[in-house]
């Protein structure tokens, strides 16, 4: 995974709240096998209205996405976060995300930022008064930074830490395999097992 | 201080815990789909890793396999994503239930039926709707495909405890009232959010009394609130429910396992941090009106005014719900007309479902205009349905008898409504063109479904 540090860029204001995965990207490019190639997606059927605001150009180019709450909520879709990964975005702040969406980009490296919706509502004005008005990100500070004002939010020291160094989840649990063969000798046999052929 | 039944299940399952750092939990049965495994297998053997429990590993094919017929997948890419989990599952050694197997089936719906899902048990897939397994008193969740990695090549996830919360359903549901009602009515109180980081039990007297299928109904869309996963304490309904299948503890083991079964319903002096309570007897049958499950109101009532949120997210919601939904403020939700019936699903596609909806159809007729697809939730329920005849009745009264899969919830498959198309449907999810691009969907329950195919608008069983 690539590290998150520190990330600045223009921001998209999304003022739209509930917006589940598959407004996101619908289920019918789930079809692919590949772990690239969402952009064409993301937000398919809203890109076919010409007032919606990926399609404004004095946004193009942003990689902060400020959506309102309940972002990323429903399906458990990965392909969300490759989408919009895929199309340039860095962050998404939003006063509440769905569970499976953050844990998604956590994984990723797409950071989920949550700020209250004051300061949602605050950088939305911002970024619709001034479109190149910067954003910036501080994982290292744990805090967001614009038009000399900053917001403080909280993720986890373990997640911070594992984004920072862009470590790889599989291999940090490989480091406990003898932890795991362990509880695996001590699982009661009326467990379930499904054949194997 | 006593512990929930969570938090029972979670203690029992943590590999390793080190301060600061997330639980690393073993997971004891892993359910895969075609739709988000590949990148996952690709991931292994990038890697050069291999799946480490098999046998605690479980695939079927279901969100994009035709209804209509066993064979032909006719779109090359949906057939690509098959053909590409059939080779997975050969090289890594995963059992696999394909497309025309007697076992196949929507993933939710064939682990219970298999008696792979068993209460105390950790259960995840790379599906939202894996929430549907908390049903038998295990912590079932919906993981994304970095963590189905994780489980293959692990059998493990770090997780972070969420927080304990009791829905607490007070009373007993009326006559004519189901659990898809009842949830439904649970959602619209507590807002699409209103779970969110929390594993939540469902308890009370109205719980106690759902079939083992009705549970599934209620954990099934603990996500559409938010929820992180949803459960029902087992009890003898559990048991006999279990007993006797496929993958269910035999002889000595299943005494061992019941004896432990016992064992996990929350203590008496236990603590959950959220408590919420609904009166079963207050629900009625409920439909939805907008575009997020918790958009929704009894059947008897009206399309709300935006107006009447307080919350502005909450009207502006509304506003956009009713433009794309094509409604109007104040109009009889009894008189709105729909163009298709869909039933089925992992939150309605079982035999009880299935039977529920025959009593209503049973000697009527679907009306002039309205498509109705019964899609049973598995090739075993199809099989035991038509035991019964429940084909004939759906088939004299004009609906569709199809294959098993996820059909028409998803907008994956060939079953899709086309744009402007309005249905009532037993499944999940009524978000924008979740059934097709420009559809518009109307959540319900089994019987609601079949009422309404009858009469050609929302109709409960009793209207006609």
């Amino acid at each position: 995974m690539k590290k998150f540090t520190v990330h600045t860029g223009t921001g998209v204001p999304l003022r739209r709240s509930n917006v589940d995965t598959d407004q996101i990207i619908p289920a019918v490019y789930l079809k692919r096998v590949t772990r690239t190639g969402f952009a064409d997606g993301l937000f398919s059927a809203w890109r076919n209205d010409p007032e919606f605001v990926l399609n404004n150009p004095a946004f193009a180019g942003g990689t902060v996405l400020v959506a309102g709450t309940d972002f990323g909520t429903g399906s458990s879709r990965e392909h969300a976060v490759w989408a919009l990964q895929d199309h340039g975005f860095a962050a998404v702040i939003a006063p509440r995300f769905g569970d499976i969406f953050r844990g998604n980009s956590l994984k990723g490296g797409l950071l989920p930022v949550q700020l209250p919706i004051d300061a949602v509502e605050t950088l939305w004005k911002l970024i619709e008064h001034d479109p190149t008005t910067q954003i910036t990100v501080d994982l290292v500070e744990r805090e967001v930074r614009a038009d000399g004002r900053s917001w403080s939010f909280e993720l986890d020291d373990f997640t911070r830490w594992r984004l920072l160094e862009g470590l790889d989840d599989i291999g940090l649990t490989l480091r406990h395999e003898a932890d795991i063969a362990a509880y695996e000798s001590s699982r009661p046999s009326f467990k379930p097992s499904i054949a194997t052929t | 201080m006593g512990r929930t039944l969570a938090e029972k299940i979670w203690d029992a399952h943590v590999v390793r815990s080190a301060e600061g750092e997330p639980d690393l939990l073993y997971i004891d049965l892993h359910l895969v789909h075609e739709v988000t495994s590949p990148q996952a297998f690709d991931g292994l053997r990038a890697a050069g890793r291999k799946v480490r429990r098999p046998d605690l590993t479980l695939a079927t094919e279901d969100h994009n396999t035709p209804t209509d017929n066993l064979v032909t997948i006719a779109d090359p890419v949906s057939r690509t994503q098959l053909e590409t989990l059939r080779r997975n599952a050969v090289e890594f050694g995963v059992p696999l239930h394909s497309l025309g197997a007697a076992e196949q089936g929507i993933v939710h719906v064939i682990g219970p039926q298999l008696g792979a899902t068993q209460p105390g048990m950790t259960i995840v897939c790379g599906d939202s709707h894996t929430s549907t397994h908390g049903a038998f008193g295990s912590i079932a969740f919906g993981i994304g495909t970095s963590e189905v990695e994780h489980v293959l090549a692990t059998q493990t996830l770090p997780q972070t405890k969420p927080r304990t919360m009791a829905v607490t359903v007070t009373g007993a549901l009326r006559p004519g009232v189901t659990a898809k009602d009842l949830i439904l009515a649970l959602i619209t109180q507590v807002g699409t959010g209103g779970g969110q980081g929390h594993i939540v039990e469902y308890r009370g007297e109205a719980i106690r009394d759902l079939s083992m299928e009705g549970r599934m109904t209620i954990c099934n869309m603990s996500i559409e609130w938010g929820a992180r996963a949803g459960m029902v304490a087992p009890d003898e309904t559990t048991f006999a429910y279990l007993k006797g299948r496929p993958n269910a503890p035999a002889g000595a083991d299943w005494d061992a396992a019941v004896e432990y079964w016992r064992g996990l319903a929350t203590d008496e002096d236990a603590v959950f941090d959220t408590e919420v309570t609904i009166d079963a007897g207050a629900v009625e049958p409920f439909v939805t009106w907008g575009t997020n499950p918790g958009q929704g109101a009894p059947l008897s009532g009206t399309v709300p005014v935006p107006e009447s949120f307080a919350d502005e997210a909450a009207r502006t919601a509304a506003e956009r719900a009713l433009s794309y939904m094509d409604l109007t403020a104040g109009t009889k939700l009894r008189d709105v007309e729909v163009d298709v019936v869909f039933l089925g699903s992992c939150t309605n596609g079982r035999l009880e479902d299935l039977r529920a909806a025959a009593e209503v159809i049973s000697g009527r007729r679907v009306a002039e205009g309205v498509r109705m697809l019964v899609v049973p939730g598995s090739a075993k329920v199809r099989a035991a349905a038509e035991a019964e005849g429940l084909h004939e009745v759906f088939t004299a009264a004009g609906a569709e008898w199809r294959f098993a899969g996820c059909s028409m919830c998803l907008g994956m498959n060939p079953d899709v409504l086309t744009p402007g198309q309005r249905s009532a449907s037993t499944s999940n999810r009524n978000f924008e063109g979740r059934q097709g691009r420009g559809g518009r969907t109307h959540l319900v329950s089994p019987a609601v479904a079949a009422a309404t195919a009858v009469a050609g608008h929302l109709a409960a069983p009793a209207d006609l």
